[in-house]
Parts: C-alpha cells; sequence; structure tokens
C-alpha cells in the first residue's frame, strides 16, 4: 500500500486535461495526471482545428514545437444537395501571418507533444492507468483516487475530472447524468492518405497552407448533421456527424452517410486515389448550454467534453476544453496560493471565471440553437438544401425562359415548400437562436 | 541475485508497410513497442527477483526515443534502466550491437553489481537473427542458454541454475553455473501489470543514458556501421502470386454435383495430380 498525496490530481490527457495539468504545474503545484490510453493521444479523437489564441494562453511559444499540419487560408461552407453544392467560400492572404489563427492538427501527434509539455512542466504522468472510483472522506468530499492497478489510493486536495465526453466516472460518482443521445452528437471520421504535392494542388495551396470544407445538407438525410473535409500536410480527413437520438431514430448508419459523403461528385474528385489508413468514431456534446452539469463540488470539478463544454454552432470544442482546463488550473492555483481549502464553496471561483470567459458567453449566445435545428432538422438539412440547389441551378441554366419567369418559378417553390408563413418562421426563429 | 535483460525497442511490425513504388520500408509514423520476445524475459527476471530478491536492470541501445521501451520497462516493475545511445552506435548489426551491449553489461556490473544472469528475448521482430544474445554470451565468455522453455530452479548459493530448453525434436533438461545468459522463449509466461507504485516510480526516475565513452568503450572501430560487416545489398517486396482463385457458380446444384465438378476442375488443371491418383489406387 502506497500512500501518495498530491496537490492535484487530473483524471485524463485529452485537451482540457493537459491544459490543466500543465497550469497547474507551471505554477509548482505537484500534479499527478492519469491517462487510460497506452499514450497521451492514444484514445483521442478530433477533426481537427486547433485555435492558435486559447493555446497561446497556455504555451505562448507554442509554434516553436508543435506538431501542426497546415494553418488555414480558406474556408468553404457548403450547402448540398444529393448531386451539388452551393458554398460561400472565403480566403484570405491576411491569414498567412506570422502567428497564423488556426492550425489542422492531428491529435496523436499533437497529444504526444502538449504530455511532454505537461511532464517538462514538473507533473507527473501515468499513462495504462484508468482510475476506476473517486474516494470520499466521511463528508463526502472527494480526497483521492483508486485505479486499476493494485496499490490502493492516491490522494489529492483535489481532483481535475478531464475524462471526456462519456464521463464514465463522473456519472458513477453520481456528480452529473450520463450523456443523453438528444444531447451527444455521433461523429465517423477517416483519414484519406495523399502526397503533400496532390492535396496541395487540388486545393490551391502552397507550403503549409491549409482549407477547411464544412458541409450540411440532404448529406445527413434530414437529420441535423455536419460533415467536414481537413486538410493535413499528407492526408484529408473526412468525417460526418448527426445527434445520437437521431441515428436511432432514423435507423441510419454514420458509415453509409460517411461513404455517401465521400462518394458524392463534389467531394469524390478531391480525394481521388486517396489510401484511406485510419477510421475513428467520437462522441461530440451538442446539448450547448442546457446541457452543461454542475461543474465543481467538495474536492473536485469537471472541465472540456465531460462538462459538455462545446460550441456545436461553430464547431469549436478543443478551444473550450483547453480554456476551461486553463481556468479550473488558475482558480486551484489561486486557491492554494492563499491556502484555502479546496471546498466546494471555494471552488466555485471557477465557474465564476468560466462565466466571464468566452466559453460560457458563447454557449449562451446559442443556448436555443441546438433545440431549433434539431427539432426542424428535416426543413433545415433537406427542404431547404434542395430549394437552394434547385434556385441556384435555375438560376445558372439558360434556356431561353425568360429571367423574371425562372425566378417567380423559384418564388413559387420556395412558398409550395414552406409556405409563407413557415418562410417567415423559420428566418426569425434562426436569427432569435443565432442572436 | 542481479539481473540484467536487453531489450530492444522496435517498430510494432504488424502496422509497418513497404512503399509501393520505392518498396522502401515505411516506418514514419509506426508506432515503437518493446521486441515482445524480450517481455518473455523481462517477466522472468522480474519473478526470480521477486522469489530471490535482488535487482533488475533493462539495458537497451537505441536512439533517444528508446527511452520510452526503457520507462515501460520500470512500469512493469525492473528497478533501473540504462540506455546505450551516441551517435557512433548508429547503423550496428548483430556483430556490433553485441559487442556494445556486452561492454555496457561490463559496466553495469561495475556500477551497480555483478550480474548473474543476462536475460534476452528469443529474437527480435525487426531484425529476426537471434544472434545478439549469443553474441554478448561469448564476448563475456557467459555459458549460455538459448530457447529456454521454463527456469526450473535457480539456487544463487550453489550458484546454479536448471532449465528446460526446447531443441528440435525435444525438451532438454540443462543445468549450468551462474553467472550464464538466457534467451527465453515465447509463451512461457505473461508479463505482469505494474503496481500503482511501480508506475510512478517509473514515470519519475531518471532514466541512465550512457554514451559510448560512458560505457567505457574505447575501441569505435567495432561500433555502428564501421563495426558491421553486414550490407543490406537489396530490399524488395516480394512479388504478389499470379494465380486467382476462380469462383464456382453453386445455384441450383446439389452438393453431390459441385463435388463432382470441383473434382473435375481441379483434375483438369492438375493433370499430373490425376495420374498420381489413379496410379495410387491401383496399388
Amino acid at each position: 500500500m502506497t500512500e501518495q498525496k498530491f496537490d492535484a490530481i487530473v483524471i485524463g490527457a485529452g485537451m482540457s486535461g493537459n491544459a490543466a495539468a500543465y497550469t497547474m504545474a507551471s505554477q509548482g503545484l505537484k500534479v499527478l495526471q492519469l491517462e487510460r490510453g497506452e499514450y497521451p493521444g492514444s484514445k483521442n479523437v478530433q477533426g481537427a482545428i486547433m485555435y492558435a489564441d486559447m493555446l497561446e494562453k497556455i504555451i505562448p511559444n507554442f509554434r516553436d514545437d508543435a506538431p501542426l499540419e497546415r494553418h488555414l487560408v480558406e474556408q468553404r461552407f457548403w450547402i448540398m444537395d444529393d448531386t451539388s453544392h452551393t458554398g460561400v467560400h472565403y480566403r484570405s492572404e491576411d491569414f498567412n501571418e506570422v502567428k497564423p489563427n488556426r492550425y489542422t492538427i492531428i491529435r496523436t501527434q499533437f497529444d504526444k507533444w502538449f504530455s511532454r509539455k505537461v511532464r517538462e512542466a514538473g507533473a507527473t504522468v501515468l499513462c495504462e492507468t484508468t482510475v476506476t472510483e473517486l474516494v470520499r472522506d466521511t463528508k463526502g468530499k472527494v480526497i483521492g483516487v483508486c485505479t486499476d492497478r493494485a496499490g490502493g489510493v492516491v490522494f489529492a486536495d483535489v481532483i481535475v475530472l478531464a475524462e471526456g465526453v462519456n464521463g464514465l466516472l463522473g456519472t458513477r460518482a453520481g456528480l452529473r447524468e450520463s450523456p443523453k443521445p438528444e444531447t451527444v452528437a455521433l461523429a465517423v471520421k477517416e483519414m484519406h492518405f495523399l502526397p503533400e504535392e496532390v492535396i496541395e494542388q487540388r486545393f490551391g495551396l502552397k507550403a503549409d497552407e491549409g482549407c477547411v470544407i464544412e458541409a450540411a445538407g440532404t448529406i445527413s438525410r434530414s437529420m441535423a448533421g455536419l460533415a467536414f473535409l481537413y486538410t493535413n500536410k499528407e492526408s484529408v480527413s473526412l468525417g460526418i456527424g448527426c445527434l445520437v437520438s437521431a441515428f436511432t431514430s432514423t435507423m441510419e448508419s454514420p458509415y453509409v452517410l460517411l461513404d455517401a459523403f465521400r462518394n458524392h461528385p463534389s467531394i469524390r474528385p478531391l480525394i481521388e486515389g486517396s489510401e484511406v489508413k485510419e477510421y475513428a468514431a467520437h462522441l461530440i456534446p451538442e446539448g450547448g448550454y442546457k446541457a452543461i452539469p454542475q461543474l465543481f463540488g467538495d474536492g473536485w470539478v469537471v472541465v472540456g467534453d465531460a462538462a459538455q463544454l462545446n460550441n456545436a454552432v461553430h464547431r469549436e470544442g478543443s478551444n473550450l476544453a483547453m480554456t476551461s482546463g486553463r481556468i479550473a488550473g488558475e482558480a486551484i492555483v489561486q486557491l492554494k496560493s492563499r491556502m484555502d481549502p479546496m471546498t466546494k464553496q471555494n471552488l466555485a471561483l471557477y465557474k465564476t471565471m468560466l462565466d466571464e470567459s468566452f466559453v460560457v458567453k458563447d454557449l449562451i449566445k446559442y443556448k436555443d440553437m441546438p433545440a431549433l435545428l434539431h427539432t426542424n432538422s428535416r426543413n433545415f438539412f433537406m427542404t431547404y438544401p434542395q430549394l437552394m440547389s434547385k434556385a441556384a441551378q435555375n438560376f445558372m441554366r439558360v434556356d431561353g425562359t425568360p429571367k423574371l419567369e425562372k425566378e417567380r418559378a423559384t418564388i413559387a417553390d420556395f412558398i409550395r415548400a414552406r409556405s409563407r408563413w413557415g418562410l417567415v418562421s423559420d428566418a426569425v426563429r434562426l436569427a432569435f437562436a443565432w442572436r | 541475485m542481479h539481473i540484467v535483460v536487453c531489450i530492444k525497442q522496435v517498430p510494432d511490425s504488424a502496422q509497418i508497410r513497404v512503399h509501393p513504388v520505392t518498396n522502401t520500408i515505411m516506418r514514419q509514423g509506426v508506432p515503437t513497442i518493446i521486441n515482445p520476445y524480450d517481455l518473455f524475459a523481462l517477466e522472468e527476471a522480474l519473478r526470480l527477483r521477486d522469489t530471490h530478491g535482488g535487482e533488475v536492470t533493462v539495458l537497451t541501445m537505441g536512439p533517444p526515443m528508446a527511452e520510452d521501451a526503457l520507462r515501460k520497462a520500470l512500469t512493469y516493475g525492473a528497478d533501473r534502466a540504462v540506455l546505450l545511445t551516441d551517435r557512433f552506435f548508429a547503423g550496428s548489426d548483430t556483430l556490433a550491437t553485441s559487442f556494445a551491449l556486452s561492454q555496457a553489461i561490463v559496466r553495469v556490473g561495475q556500477a551497480f553489481g555483478t550480474p548473474d544472469i543476462v536475460f534476452t528475448g528469443k529474437q527480435t521482430i525487426d531484425g529476426d537473427t537471434a544472434q545478439v544474445g549469443p553474441g554478448i554470451a561469448k564476448r563475456l565468455d557467459l555459458l549460455q542458454l538459448t530457447y529456454v522453455a521454463k527456469i526450473a530452479s535457480v539456487d544463487p548459493l550453489a550458484r546454479e541454475i536448471a532449465v528446460e530448453r526446447r531443441s528440435e525434436g525435444g525438451t532438454q533438461m540443462l543445468k549450468s553455473r551462474l553467472p550464464c545468459l538466457i534467451t527465453m522463449l515465447e509463451g512461457t509466461n505473461e508479463i505482469r501489470r505494474g503496481s500503482l507504485a511501480d508506475a510512478l516510480r517509473a514515470a519519475r526516475s531518471q532514466v541512465v543514458k550512457w554514451s559510448a565513452a560512458d560505457a567505457g568503450i574505447e575501441d569505435l572501430t567495432k561500433c555502428g556501421l564501421r563495426g558491421s560487416p553486414t550490407v543490406v545489398k537489396r530490399v524488395f517486396a516480394p512479388p504478389s502470386r499470379a494465380e486467382k482463385a476462380m469462383q464456382i457458380d453453386t445455384t441450383d446444384k446439389t452438393l453431390r454435383d459441385l463435388a463432382n465438378e470441383l473434382a473435375a476442375t481441379i483434375l483438369t488443371r492438375q493433370p499430373a495430380l490425376e495420374h498420381e491418383l489413379t496410379f495410387r489406387d491401383g496399388v
């Protein structure tokens, strides 16, 4: 029996866990981080786009040695029907700056790097170690953890739960409910390997420039969902995700959607001749603000995906994870420096600090969006994309029909599909949810 | 007892691919593991230590990243890890490797106590030569017990060991004096899951890093590429076989018809076989 005492134990070595562990260890706290995977990143799945600003606040000079794939200079939003896409593209030379804003990354490599930084900051990192139980004292305060290794309890003043979206440990300990099918999306992705120069040629990129396509429409078969294509250095990540509850009610399979997306005439030529080397699937918290559980308690805080902190509208997850991890770490460092005990009352500081950050503010902004998109998914992901494609094609096709008649036909299509009242109400509800 | 276990960090050969155009091995992004055969040696060493007391030192030669393999060995419960790393070692074949390792084992003996047993795995999964273990034994003048399936008994006081050795056509029961070198056969045991204390110790402890000079190696001409007479003349992917599987339509046919058709198809393609079978039936 080993009796070990740490200032803090961080459970999980993903974005939020690493951010928390790094923040605390670099401020001199005695930190133990436990990760069930073989190495940090081995269990972690993301698209993935990494936002520089949030990482800079943790490791300012990360660009020196972090494994980054491409910095993004072009973003394409596509509305798709079965044979076409209507798109808005934004590309700017301004994104070729000294300190670019967004990068594509490969998590297995990135997380290894991040974990090395955590260890260099002084934290003890144990992999292949699963926390099986939170240990409480007689008053219910969390005081340590048990693992699947022989040797008893490890004690700490505070436990940072960064265990990811499933949050098995926290739900088992009764700290929060397990995620519901309506609040998590299931996303699947595959990595298509292509030579660097082929990627650069197909997307019009040079050197480390990258391009992102995000697409919605009939591709998700009337479910609320989003498909993506991200360019890495020598590979292209392709994926699609929809709510778990939508998959169960429609009986659709994620891989069927991914197959269809991959074979879509707008996507197929972009990945022609590639070799698929990796498949992955992951749950993404999409419940938004209303799904955020209790974030702190006696001797514990919860961060990242485990706390459902994910902005589905802007497809931002890892930066909310990093930021919540950093803020939790800073709150704990503050309490520690004042010699304050890690009680529920004191740890409320984490929530207060998080509320002031973009994390909670953004989630409040979009608090009604998940409900709107999911309850009206057929309109937003089937009817409108089809109407839009038809309208665009009607506009492009030259066939001797007078232009005025064409426009009338398009308007008639919209009204037939959604009625005047329906169109107005969709627009108003969307505007309100966005506001 | 002091036991030294030589391990090697190898690319996970299950995940290695050959480049379709250049025919070179694509090592990039292939995860590395401890050579699986070495884990049987390590577990056996740990068991002997648990029974008879003493220490287990794991030793490897490799690039700085081989530290990961050593740290993992510490997590399993090894007491000490030594990494022999130097650019002079780059490009070593089995001759140069066994030279460097044997010198390092002498140095380990001076620093931490003379080893009673040196363990290696049967062979590595990347080279598959099974030469390094015997090479070390020869250079250190150790009695060598190769392909050991079981350690029957060890008597540290009488300095004797009895083992079962798998050989062609049977199992040999061998008795030997200590010190000796053992290459351990696969499937002889199962590597343990280290305790939390072992894992914590592994995460915190420093891996001892030795350069050629630190290991007391003076003759650098015996190291690395210079000390390696082995030459890789060519690497190639074996051509895929020309024969293709043939499909027989099975719809609307009884099993008997199918069997007859199958036999007829095979025999028309292999006339020699028909002749052979007829001849044998005749006898």
